[in-house]
């Protein structure tokens, strides 16, 4: 590895060590049919999945880039690897999985949380996962969470076959074309009818290796009546060459059923952060995203929430904090197509340092939809002069009862109440972080405690030296 | 006579428009109390912010000391940490920042020590049940919805939680119905008797000043001070009005 090459980014040191990949198994750069064919030989994949691959990456080679949202020329499909894996199996305790990569997943406090507060993790390092367990509780209760590799071959292979790219098919747009193509690791869930997972799943994706791309999947299917939380971490530590995220999450929420998801994004500053997450929620079920982004240099993330079914609610909950160099387009996508459907979104963000951060949505609803709610409720605050906040929000109404609303704030941090916080003894520099985290306030109460108390620390972080 | 708490000596200060305060000059001994009136527009916010370090005024001129230190270029925060406090006129609101945090967080940067959440809490009970504050408000974003009356009943609860030795008190009775005056003049009887905290109170009214014992009076009519008096001129300016002042020059 070429040190010489790194740059050192403000105190990240949290996300920003990096272990050696001496020993790690690396395909060549680049996209062609022999290395994708290689990532299904190294994977076992079954024959479907093998032409799949193939077919998505005749897709990629034809769907332009997007042309709409932040540019992303800083991203030389030639230099960036899109397997890695380190020379480890994947293990079901703590103490088989190798030190170096341990340590990475102790320092990052997964193994403790597991310990306290989930029901079962799985740990992704680069490519492969290299540790997937659940609580033997909840495996009694029928609950699946395995690797998607796994569940490609196993007892579940069938449902995955179903599933898999079939909410975000590999035509939808060039990344996910991509996805389609070299996807790796991810997680496979499945909580059977009825079954309330009471503490929440975790997966956890730490991309380590230089110019590389992270691309798992995660299908999760939640079936009627159950109850799931899934937690979605994820960081990196910097390089000064592009890294690329394009994973893919598909989620089915089952009849009255509901799952919440939950994400803290945390990718180093050197990402290109092209994740596509779609969910299909069927009658009287609920589907909660509470998204944090924090990280990479450019982001395209809009989860979509397709309501099918009648009386589905969706709530989405985000927040979006654009440093220096980044630009973080982000927001949330809602399709209304059942009737007396419903969604709720909330979404902040925040820019400082020349960082450009963009809200974008789009409300739909369709013909079938009569009774359809929607209510959009967007925030920007900018912390200087150079920063720059956008919003676009997109709606299509086509029916005539809709019951839409919307409201858009943008602001700046005032300097009024940066001298009356100061004027009560606390200094300027927490006066600025004590208003931000107040207008983040709204999302962090919705994180469990402990990534709620992780996301003011990144906040704290971002805001230390302004 | 003890050594003056605030010392103000040839204050001059200026907006990028011009120069709003001329050659001000003012002492506050431990425990005084002086009230600052005169008629709109006259600069007596404009003294109150430049006292606490507000950076929309620019010092162009003279110094202020706090207890023996000069403060004339220090941030606000230090100048809290020093001991001084200022009731805003227009209370900040801060969403998604609880009052009971901000307390805590403010008396702990403040003292540089760390609080006894016990005694604490005892003390934000009582002295909210003094002002006749609902105890939802601890919990409720600092001044979000606050009507008129409720923020400045928590402006006079912060001063009574940070424990200062000088209050500003800028305008705290203005657009206050009689009960809500009353509550508030309660807090600060509670600030200057009780604890004997110094008071400097800002006001074009007098309701205010009727239960609290006044020391000094002083007129500020167009960024000077044109007349200082005992508790009588309240009194004569009530009887008065400003208008035989508008033209005196600096007494």
């Amino acid at each position: 590895m070429a040190n010489t090459q790194d740059i050192a980014d403000v105190d990240r040191s949290l996300y920003d060590f990096r272990d050696d990949e001496s020993d790690f198994y690396r395909l060549d750069e680049g996209l062609t049919e022999e290395i994708v064919s290689r990532i299904s030989d190294e994977k076992h994949d079954p024959d479907w999945m093998r032409e799949f691959r193939l077919k998505s990456l005749r897709l990629y080679e034809q769907i332009p880039v997007p042309n709409w949202g932040p540019p992303v020329d800083g991203l030389d499909m030639d230099h960036i690897a899109t397997y890695v894996r380190a020379n480890t199996g994947m293990k079901g305790t703590w103490e088989e999985v190798p030190d170096d990569i341990k340590n990475t997943f102790e320092k990052l406090g997964i193994p403790q949380a597991e310990r306290e507060s989930l029901a079962g993790v799985g740990a992704q390092y680069d490519s492969e996962l290299v540790y997937h367990n659940v609580r033997q509780e909840v495996a009694d209760q029928g609950v699946v969470y395995t690797d998607l590799e796994s569940a490609l071959t196993g007892e579940y292979a069938e449902m995955v076959r179903e599933h898999f790219m079939k909410l975000v098919p590999p035509t939808d747009h060039k990344f996910a074309a991509l996805h389609g193509a070299v996807w790796s690791g991810g997680s496979f869930v499945y909580v059977p009818k009825g079954v309330t997972v009471e503490i929440p799943l975790q997966s956890y994706f730490r991309l380590n290796a230089r110019g590389a791309g992270q691309f798992e999947h995660t299908l999760i299917i939640v079936d009627e009546g159950a109850d799931l939380h899934f937690i979605e971490g994820c960081s990196a530590p910097k390089y000064n060459v592009a890294n690329l995220h394009a994973g893919c999450v598909e989620l089915y929420v089952g009849r009255n059923a509901r799952l919440r998801y939950s994400t803290i994004e945390n990718w180093s500053k050197n990402m290109y952060n092209l994740n596509t997450k779609r969910a299909l929620v069927e009658e009287g079920a609920t589907m909660e995203w509470v998204s944090g982004s924090f990280g990479s240099h450019t982001s395209y993330l809009y989860p979509t929430t397709i309501l099918k079914g009648d009386n589905s609610h969706c709530e989405f909950t985000g927040i979006t904090f654009a440093g220096a160099g980044q630009n973080l387009d982000t927001g949330a996508r809602m399709v209304h197509l059942g009737k007396n459907t419903s969604s709720y979104i909330n979404s902040k963000s925040i820019s400082k340092s020349g960082g450009i951060s963009t809200y974008r949505s789009s409300i739909e609803v369709a013909k079938t939809a009569s009774g359809a709610k929607s209510s959009v409720s967007c925030g920007s605050l900018m912390l200087d002069s150079e920063s720059r906040s956008d919003t676009i929000p997109a709606m299509d109404i086509r029916t005539a009862d809709a019951d839409i609303g919307h409201e858009a704030k943008i602001g700046r941090i005032g300097d009024d109440a940066v001298f009356y916080l100061m004027s009560r003894g606390i200094s300027e520099e927490e006066a600025r972080a004590m208003i931000v985290s107040g207008f983040a306030n709204p999302v962090s109460k919705e994180l469990p405690l402990e990534y709620a108390a992780e996301m003011n620390n990144l906040i704290r972080l971002e805001m230390e030296g302004m | 006579m003890s050594e003056p708490l605030l010392q103000i000596r040839n204050l001059c200060a200026s907006i990028e428009e011009g120069e709003l305060l001329h050659n001000i000059n003012l002492e506050i001994r431990p425990g005084e109390t002086h009230v600052l009136m005169g008629p709109n527009g006259a600069g007596k916010s404009t003294l109150g912010n430049t006292i606490m370090g507000s950076p929309v005024y620019k010092v162009t001129g003279g110094s202020i000391f706090f207890d023996g230190q000069d403060i004339t270029d220090l941030s606000a925060d230090k100048r809290a940490a020093a001991g001084l406090f200022m009731s805003f006129q227009n209370p900040l609101e801060v969403p998604g920042l609880s009052m009971e945090s901000f307390l805590r967080n403010a008396i702990r940067q403040r003292t540089g020590k760390p609080i006894k959440i016990l005694t604490f809490k005892r003390e934000l009970e009582e002295t909210m049940k003094l002002l006749q504050m609902d105890e939802s408000y601890a919990e409720r974003d600092l001044n979000v919805g606050f009507s008129g009356g409720e923020k400045k009943k928590a402006e006079i609860l912060q001063l009574l939680m940070l424990r200062p030795r000088l209050a500003i008190l800028d305008e705290t009775d203005s657009g206050l119905d009689v009960d809500a005056v009353r509550t508030v003049s309660m807090g600060i009887e509670e600030y200057q008797k009780k604890r004997g905290g110094a008071l400097l109170v800002i006001t074009h009214s007098t309701r205010i000043l009727d239960s609290l014992d006044v020391d000094y009076t002083h007129v500020l009519v167009r960024g000077q001070i044109v007349r200082t008096g005992d508790a009588s001129l309240v009194k004569e300016i009530n009887e008065g009005g400003f208008e035989r002042y508008a033209n005196e020059k600096e007494a």
